[in-house]
């Protein structure tokens, strides 16, 4: 028990080790907090999809609100940053899965990843919502 | 007390625990259904792009469909299961209060579940259509 009690004692003073507010931002550190960010955006969007699903699944009514909702200029600017969200989060989880393998690691090849992850996800995102737009016969 | 048990580190002799041998396995199901997720997200946006502004009826019938309506469900599914460990973690990240730690660690497996079994229960719904 003193052992327990030496160790309690000692790990209450140790020093915490610095937190973001210390750091200088940098291109790596704010791309792994957006996925972070966009995960959990992502993770209360899926009411908007299990919503999307029980209207489909309800009847033509609720699957109008839904519509009107999702077509609204606020409807509109929530599913523009889902798509955003979830692309992001979508090629951050390659760019992690490549650094998973012990790959991409050097100076260069780490903020060329991180790079392309802002970048094509900026540039997926508008091509998604091009091809939406066209998809639908054009902007209404 | 046996040799083998001197082995253990001090603080883990004295709590009589140890490690619980399953440290890796959240971080291991999270690369498996980050891996499944790339393939079935990008379905989901080519399923959702092809329904933009079709009828309710179209909507009901695609969705419904045997092959979107499996991959929907995959894509809950893994989804689900993706995101309980993503917001367990971020949760033993930033809460510290016990008691708040509990039950916020227990919201999220209500709200997990809840939102996966709606939504799949949406989809079987169409598929059946009862």
């Amino acid at each position: 028990m003193a052992e327990l009690e030496a160790g309690t004692r000692a790990g209450s003073q140790r020093p915490l080790s610095p937190h973001l507010q210390i750091y200088t931002p940098m291109l790596t550190m704010m791309m792994s907090i957006m996925h972070r960010v966009t995960g959990a955006a992502l993770y209360f969007g899926m009411l908007l999809l299990a919503w999307w699903l029980i209207a489909a699944a309800s009847g033509p009514n609720a699957y109008a609100n839904v519509e009107w909702f999702m077509g609204s200029l606020i409807g509109r600017l929530i599913l523009f940053g889902y798509t955003w969200a979830l692309l992001h989060h979508l090629l951050g989880g390659i760019r992690h899965l490549i650094w998973d393998t012990g790959r991409g690691f050097e100076p260069a090849e780490r903020e060329m990843l991180t790079l392309a992850t802002l970048i094509g996800s900026i540039a997926l995102t508008l091509v998604v919502w091009v091809i939406g737009y066209l998809a639908m016969g054009g902007p209404r | 007390m046996s040799e083998r048990a001197q082995m253990r580190t001090p603080l883990g002799r004295v709590r009589g625990l140890g490690a619980a041998h399953s440290g890796t396995g959240h971080f291991w199901h999270q690369r498996i259904t980050s891996i499944a997720g790339i393939p079935l997200t990008i379905a989901l946006i080519v399923i959702v792009i092809g329904l933009l502004g079709r009828s309710p009826a179209t909507v009901v019938q695609v969705l419904g469909s045997p092959m979107v309506a499996i991959i929907m469900l995959l894509f809950i599914i893994n989804t689900a299961y993706h995101m309980w460990i993503g917001m367990q973690e971020i949760i033993l990240d930033y809460v510290h209060e016990d008691m708040l730690k509990l039950l916020s660690l227990i919201a999220n497996t209500f709200y997990v579940f809840a939102v996966a079994l709606a939504s799949c229960y949406a989809i079987l719904k169409l598929s059946f259509g009862v």
